[in-house]
This record gives C-alpha cells, sequence and structure tokens, in this order.
C-alpha cells in the first residue's frame, strides 16, 4: 500500500500552493466585480445598441443583455426583439450578420 | 518647495496585518529621501500606529480629526521628521469616533496638502468601513499591499474593485485609479518548496502591475521596534527592495528578481540563449 501512495503523490504533484491558487481562481472570478462588473455589461450593452440601431431599427428596451453564472462557467445572454417586418435599413453596405 | 503636480497614493489591502503601516512608512520615507515633500497620513482612527512605526509617537499634539474639525490648523498637525528633510506624518487621532472623517473634511485637507506636496499617502486601515473608503476616495494612485496567502489575495481583490467603483475617480468617470501590486512577507525558499504562492500565481489572480516583492525579512520587525522607516535603516533585503519599488513608482524601469536568482540560475538562463532553437 505505502508504494502505491508513494505513486499516487509521485503523479498527483498538487503541492499546497497549487492548491491554493486553485481555489483563490475559483472565488475570485467569481467575486470579482471589476473584470466582469456591471459596468462592463452596461457598456457592452449601450455599443450593442448602437451597433444594431444601425441596422435594424430597435427600441432601447428590446435588447437585453445579461451575464449569468453557473457552476464555473458564465453565459452571456443577448436578446434582441426585433419589430414585425423589420427591415435592414442599410443592406447594401453590409447584410451579413 | 514642491517640484511636481501633486500625487495621492493610497496604501491599502483590505486585510490586516499584511503591512500597510510599514509599507507606508517605507514608501514615504524613500520619496522624501529622494528629494520629494512628501506627507504621510495615517486614516486609522482609534487605532493609530503610523507615529509609533516612524518612532514620533511622542512628537503628537495634533491630530487629524483636530484639524478636519477645525480645532487646529495643518500646520499645527504635521510632524516634521527629525531624520530627513521632506517627511511629513499627520497622526490619526485616539478618540473611537468612526464618523469623524467625512468626505468634505478629507478633501479639504488634501487639497491643502496638494498645495506645499509632491506625494501624500494615505495609510489605510484594514477592512471596507469608512476610514479605508476615506483613505481612498481622492487617491490617484493605489498600492495594495498582498500576502502570498489566500485571504489576502481575495481581500485584495474585494479593495482591488472598491477602487474601480467607489473612488473619487471612478464617481466623476476620469482615469481610473493607477493600481500597484505590492508583495509582502515574500518567501522564495517556500515559493520552491511549494509551500507558498508565487509572484506569478498572484500576477495571474489579480492581475494588476507588480510593483515590488518584500522579503520575508527580520529588518522588518527591528525597524519597527526602533521606529526607523525601514528605508531609513540599516541597509537589509527589505530596504533594497522597498527602495526599488519606491523607483519604480517614480517611474524607473528596474527589472525584478535579479537580486534573487543565485548563480547556478544565471548561468542557465545564460546557456538557454544559446540553446533556443529560434
Amino acid at each position: 500500500m505505502k508504494i502505491i501512495n508513494f505513486l499516487r503523490f509521485l503523479t498527483q504533484k498538487r503541492t499546497p500552493a497549487s492548491v491554493a491558487k486553485e481555489r483563490l481562481q475559483i472565488i475570485v472570478s467569481h467575486e470579482s466585480n471589476r473584470k466582469s462588473g456591471t459596468d462592463i455589461i452596461k457598456q457592452l450593452q449601450t455599443e450593442l445598441i448602437e451597433v444594431i440601431s444601425k441596422y435594424i431599427k430597435v427600441d432601447q428596451d428590446q435588447i437585453k443583455v445579461q451575464l449569468e453564472r453557473s457552476g464555473d462557467y458564465s453565459v452571456l445572454e443577448l436578446n434582441v426583439t426585433l419589430p414585425e417586418g423589420a427591415a435592414l435599413t442599410r443592406e447594401k453596405e453590409k447584410t451579413s450578420f | 518647495m514642491k517640484n511636481s503636480t501633486s500625487k495621492v497614493i493610497v496604501i491599502t489591502s483590505g486585510k490586516g496585518g499584511v503591512g500597510k503601516t510599514t509599507t507606508s512608512a517605507a514608501i514615504s520615507a524613500g520619496l522624501a529621501s529622494m528629494g520629494y515633500r512628501t506627507a504621510v497620513i495615517d486614516f486609522d482612527i482609534g487605532l493609530r500606529n503610523l507615529d509609533l512605526i516612524m518612532g514620533c509617537e511622542r512628537r503628537v499634539v495634533y491630530d487629524f480629526v483636530n484639524v478636519i474639525n477645525g480645532d487646529a490648523n495643518l500646520s499645527q498637525a504635521l510632524i516634521k521628521d527629525k531624520r530627513i528633510e521632506n517627511l511629513f506624518i499627520l497622526p490619526a487621532s485616539q478618540t473611537r469616533d468612526k464618523d469623524a472623517l467625512s468626505k468634505e473634511g478629507v478633501g479639504k485637507i488634501i487639497e491643502e496638502l496638494k498645495k506645499e506636496f509632491d506625494y501624500i499617502v494615505c495609510d489605510s486601515p484594514a477592512g471596507i468601513e469608512k476610514g479605508a473608503m476615506m483613505a481612498l476616495y481622492y487617491a490617484d494612485e493605489a498600492i495594495v499591499v498582498t500576502n502570498p496567502e489566500v485571504s489576502s489575495v481575495r481581500d485584495s481583490d474585494r479593495i482591488l474593485g472598491v477602487l474601480a467603483s467607489k473612488s473619487k475617480r471612478a464617481e466623476d468617470k476620469e482615469t481610473p485609479i493607477r493600481e500597484h501590486l505590492l508583495l509582502t512577507r515574500y518567501s522564495e525558499a517556500r515559493v520552491k518548496r511549494g509551500e507558498m504562492l508565487s509572484v506569478e500565481d498572484v500576477l495571474e489572480i489579480l492581475s494588476v502591475p507588480l510593483l515590488g516583492v518584500i522579503p520575508e525579512s527580520p529588518a522588518v520587525l527591528t525597524s519597527s521596534n526602533r521606529g526607523v522607516p525601514v528605508t531609513l535603516d540599516t541597509q537589509s533585503d527589505a530596504r533594497l527592495a522597498y527602495e526599488q519599488a519606491v523607483r519604480r513608482l517614480l517611474g524607473e524601469k528596474i527589472p525584478f528578481d535579479s537580486s534573487a536568482k543565485n548563480w547556478t540560475k544565471k548561468i542557465w538562463d545564460k546557456l538557454a540563449l544559446f540553446r533556443s532553437p529560434a
């Protein structure tokens, strides 16, 4: 049994420092408001509205941007409600989305 | 006379006991000895200690709160350091009234200090309560003091979030506070044994530019016992590291870690140049 433990020790290579780093990386990215905070989401939302309204006539409240976190991943959700029969206003320049 | 536009630097950390006051004393003494007129303010109302670390505890007459309340003027409260020119200390009060600090009151004092000083160093208390908020509110630059240890790193992350959202610069939507990371109580030997987070680990987690790495050193306790800022005491590894941090703060480019590398590592680095495939 001792040999198995020793082999396990050799293969794992998890030092106390690397355990600390892993634990911190999980909580820091989840607690931090500075890199993926609400300010950035707001800014992203206004910029998206600017870009989308270049091509389609939409109201500001028809565009929703949300960042949701679950487990160890995050989901950025973008919802654009197009008005009925929405037309691309600058079709000639660019139509691909 | 002051010789440049004034800068307000906050020394902060979130967590207590990581070396904020030691750093405030060392950095302000370092700046002053390089010829910059420097004032260092203790924001830890009720638990003042900067005066003790700077060795001027018996010369405190008036304090920060006295000046805010108009019981004394700045020139009466500022204590001139006896060892070097250009260094002044504004001690905290010992009364426990934490509401003594107001945005307006602190702002007025900082404006007044800016007329006279190149650098205004704000020694923040631990935590994220009023005192800590007031210490960082008017800052142009921030030195986040961090130990290579989980709770300190997490608290530093929290305080970085506060700097980015609750400071005057953030509220006025100006250029954000310039952030610096100062890693203290660092043990190269323990990092090598895998027992302690390395500089690279902490930088990866916090992603803030590195100002310096202060080794765990007996010199720090010796200096505080005697009331001498580390940068004014006898030569030591900690003093050298603090001096380099001060020079980086002033914009000098000083490479990291060259002294920490032993000669075998240096030879390996040289050999690596020949080995590189590109």
